[in-house]
Formats: C-alpha cells, sequence, structure tokens
C-alpha cells in the first residue's frame, strides 16, 4: 500500500482537514492552560531565594522556547516552499509569523517584569535579552517584507530567502553578543547556574509550554486557512466554501 | 568579465560623482554630531567613538544599497544581465565589489581622520582603519540581499534598513570591539578575525544568495 504524501498538501484537501483539527487544538491549548496556570499559581511551592515573582516564569519561559522554535520552523517552511515549490509551505510559513512575533515580545515583557524584583533592572545587555530583541527584529523584517509585496508568490520567495538568511544568522548573532557581553564586564547576572527546580516548578512550566504549542498549531491553522480563501478565491473548491458561509 | 563589470559601474559612478559625495558626508556629519549631543568631554568621546563611526559607517553605507540595482533595474540592462551566459553571482559580486570601492572604502579612509577628532590615540586609528576595511565589504555583501530583495517595491529604502540592520549586527560588534579592546589594553587580534572570518563566509554566499533574490524580482 502506497501511502500519497502530498495529499494534504493542496489548499483544497487542506482546508476541510484544518477546519476539523483547530477546534481539537484549541480545546487542548485551553486545558492545558488552565492546568498548567493551576499548578503554577497553587500547587508549585515558593521560591526560597526569588520568592513569589519567580511564578512569571511559567509563561516566560515558554514563550521564549516558543519564540525561537517558531523561527525555525517557519523557516523550515519557507525553505520546503522555495524548493519544492508547494504553496501550502509558502502560506504555512506566513501563518506562522505573527505567532512567533507575539511570543518573542512576550517573552521580552515578561522577561523585564521578572527582571525588575529580582535583578532589579528593568533591562540588561545579557546575551540572551539582546539576541531575543534581534530576533523580534527578524520577526517583524520577515513581516514587513512579505506585506510590501503585492504579488503574493514573489512575497513568498522573497520572505523565504529572508527567513533563511535569518535562520542561518541567528547563531551567528548569539555568539557575537555574548563575546561582546563577556567583553565589555564580567555578566553581573548569570542565568545559566539556575538552581535545581522543584519537581513541580518544572511540571507547571512543561504543561504551559505543550500548550503554548497547542496554541500556535491552533493559530497558524485558523490564519492559514484564512490565506488560503484568499488565495484561492477564484478556483472553484473556494467558492463552494464561501457560497456556504453567509 | 568581473573586471568588465567593476570598471562599467566605476564609470558609472564617477559620472554621478554626487551621490558618493553625499553618502560620503552624510557620514562625516553623522558622526560630527556626536561631540554636539554627547558634549566635548574627551574622554567620553573616546570611549564612545569605535561604536559612534561603526554605527555611522553602517547607516551611511545602508543609504548607497538603493542605488546598487535600481539603476539597472530602470533602465532594462538587469534584465539583460540575468540572461547572459556568465553566472549571475559573479554578475552580482562585480558590483559589489564596485558599490564597496565607491561607498565603503571612502568610508574606510575617511574614518581614520573622524577619529582624530574624538582624540583616539594613533594606533587605535590604524585599527579602526583595518577594521573598516574588512568590515565595510560585509556590509555591502549583506546589504546586496536586502537590495535584492526590495527592488522595485514601494517604501523600498526604509523597508531595507528594516531588514538588513539586525543582519549587520555582527559586523559592528566585533569591527567596533577591536578599537574599544585595543582601547582597554586587549589585543584586537581575535575581534579582527573574526571580523575576516564574517568576510570570507559572506564573499562566499552572498552573491548567490542575491543573485537567487534577483531572479526572484525579476520574474
Amino acid at each position: 500500500m502506497s501511502i500519497n504524501w502530498f495529499k494534504y498538501s493542496s489548499p483544497a484537501t487542506f482546508y476541510p482537514l484544518a477546519g476539523k483539527l483547530i477546534p481539537w487544538f484549541y480545546g487542548l491549548a485551553a486545558m492545558l492552560t488552565i492546568a498548567g496556570l493551576y499548578i503554577s499559581f497553587f500547587v508549585a511551592p515558593t521560591d526560597a531565594t526569588q520568592g513569589e515573582s519567580y511564578r512569571i516564569i511559567f509563561i516566560h519561559v515558554p514563550a521564549a522556547w516558543m519564540s525561537m522554535f517558531i523561527y525555525l520552523v517557519m523557516a523550515m517552511w519557507a525553505g520546503l516552499g522555495l524548493v519544492m515549490n508547494t504553496r501550502l509551505s509558502s502560506i504555512m510559513a506566513q501563518a506562522l509569523a505573527p505567532t512567533g512575533a507575539m511570543f518573542t515580545f512576550v517573552a521580552l515583557i515578561t522577561g523585564a517584569f521578572w527582571g525588575k524584583p529580582t535583578w532589579g533592572t528593568w533591562w540588561e545587555w545579557d546575551a540572551r535579552m539582546t539576541s531575543e530583541l534581534i530576533l523580534l527584529f527578524l520577526y517583524i523584517g520577515y513581516m514587513s517584507l512579505t506585506a510590501a509585496i503585492d504579488d503574493v508568490r514573489r512575497a513568498d520567495k522573497a520572505g523565504a530567502i529572508l527567513a533563511l538568511v535569518g535562520a542561518v544568522n541567528v547563531p551567528i548573532i548569539y555568539f557575537s553578543v555574548k563575546w561582546w557581553n563577556t567583553l565589555h564586564q564580567g555578566a553581573s547576572v548569570s542565568l545559566t547556574r539556575a538552581p535545581s527546580m522543584a519537581k513541580t516548578m518544572l511540571l507547571g512550566m512543561l504543561i504551559m509550554a505543550i500548550a503554548a504549542w497547542m496554541y500556535s498549531i491552533a493559530v497558524a491553522l485558523s490564519r492559514a486557512r484564512l490565506l488560503m480563501l484568499e488565495r484561492e478565491k477564484s478556483t472553484v473548491w473556494a467558492q463552494e466554501v464561501l457560497e456556504q458561509k453567509p | 568579465m568581473l573586471i568588465t563589470i567593476i570598471r562599467r559601474d566605476l564609470l558609472l559612478a564617477y559620472r554621478r560623482r554626487s551621490d558618493v559625495l553625499t553618502t560620503l558626508f552624510f557620514f562625516v556629519i553623522v558622526v560630527s554630531l556626536f561631540p554636539l549631543g554627547v558634549g566635548p568631554e574627551m574622554k567620553t568621546l573616546r570611549l564612545i567613538a569605535p561604536g559612534v563611526v561603526w554605527v555611522a559607517a553602517l547607516l551611511a553605507s545602508m543609504l548607497s544599497l538603493n542605488r546598487l540595482f535600481a539603476a539597472d533595474y530602470q533602465d532594462g540592462t538587469l534584465e539583460q544581465m540575468l540572461l547572459a551566459p556568465q553566472p549571475l553571482a559573479l554578475i552580482v559580486l562585480g558590483k559589489i565589489v564596485a558599490h564597496w570601492l565607491v561607498s565603503g572604502l571612502p568610508l574606510a579612509l575617511m574614518a581614520p581622520v573622524l577619529g582624530m577628532q574624538f582624540d583616539l590615540p594613533p594606533e587605535a586609528l590604524a585599527i579602526l582603519f583595518f577594521a573598516l576595511l574588512l568590515g565595510t565589504p560585509i556590509l555591502s555583501l549583506i546589504g546586496a540581499i536586502g537590495a535584492a530583495l526590495t527592488l522595485g517595491l514601494r517604501g523600498g529604502g526604509v523597508l531595507l534598513s528594516l531588514l538588513v540592520l539586525p543582519l549587520y549586527i555582527p559586523a559592528l560588534i566585533f569591527g567596533a570591539g577591536a578599537v574599544e579592546s585595543y582601547i582597554a589594553g586587549v589585543s584586537p587580534e581575535g575581534h579582527l578575525s573574526l571580523l575576516g572570518a564574517l568576510l570570507i563566509l559572506t564573499g562566499l554566499t552572498a552573491p548567490w544568495v542575491t543573485a537567487v533574490a534577483l531572479r526572484i524580482a525579476m520574474e
């Protein structure tokens, strides 16, 4: 029996599939968020050194993970779209970008709120924070480039090149910022020697991370559905979908 | 082939000298504005000099990026270049070299003079010059990718800066870092080596990526 790997690479078949999957992912995201937030706020113990303020990491760490991971996934889809010339891949890349930018922004903001009581400063030119900020710039560059090009195919391909160049640059930027930081002064804060975490804390963080995953998938799929309809509005299947909706 | 392209672009730039001079004076003015804004204390100025000169060089080289492909795009020469039997990446490399010769090299030559305004010691001036000599080609190479991606777009200039500036950051860090580490009493060798490594990496990849981006833009 041969499997047709490309069955769902066509918008006409993927659109209904995404429609069926989206409620599931939203449901999982909601359930996991409730469970994760309950664990993080009521079950997890108060931290000995940081007090209650440490609880912001339950949002901060998943957001930071997602911000980096989504960029890689986005670059992968964009590259796939460039090489294989599949419409859906490029749509997925564009659908992921705003979510990634949102998580980057959330990671920066929550990081500032965590830094104020813990380090006594809103902002530190720490290697991670600086590269996270630059990651936000890369997201914004990608989104504004694809938005500025009217021709959809050119927008996809130009965006793909930018995303790939950015993905190659992310490690270079990270290390350059890290070395730059150590040159200036001995880092006043070190995140690497984190105290060993209580099990419930780790559990809460992991559940929140999975919730962030589910949310990202759900939002990206909904956005992809809209992009598909917009791009394929002259095709038969899109007309049928649009007729069913009042 | 490479020489022909470089000579052609240099000749074109020579015929429009004011364009080149505008970029250079922009660089001079931006650098000179900083002492006026920060205050004339030599101690502070010496500290910020490498960073100021480098950021100004970044901005100045970005200003001229728009012109890298725009004129050829408008009069149709670029289409002929795409159709030429010679590899497009080679033609692109020629254009980038020419662009560097008219926009990057003058900045590097001018920088020591500006550094004197900031009371940098002579050795630091030499390192500043050398770092810019290694770094400005990187700016032209990375910038060419951005220029090709934004070719013929609305508001291309502002968009170009949004795309290119984050990618310039490593060059900025190592370039300014070389001078700063010398002033701090550490050997600048490490920074300069990393800058050279970046130059080799971008030199090998950027013309090729730019060629792909140009083909997309001209579809």
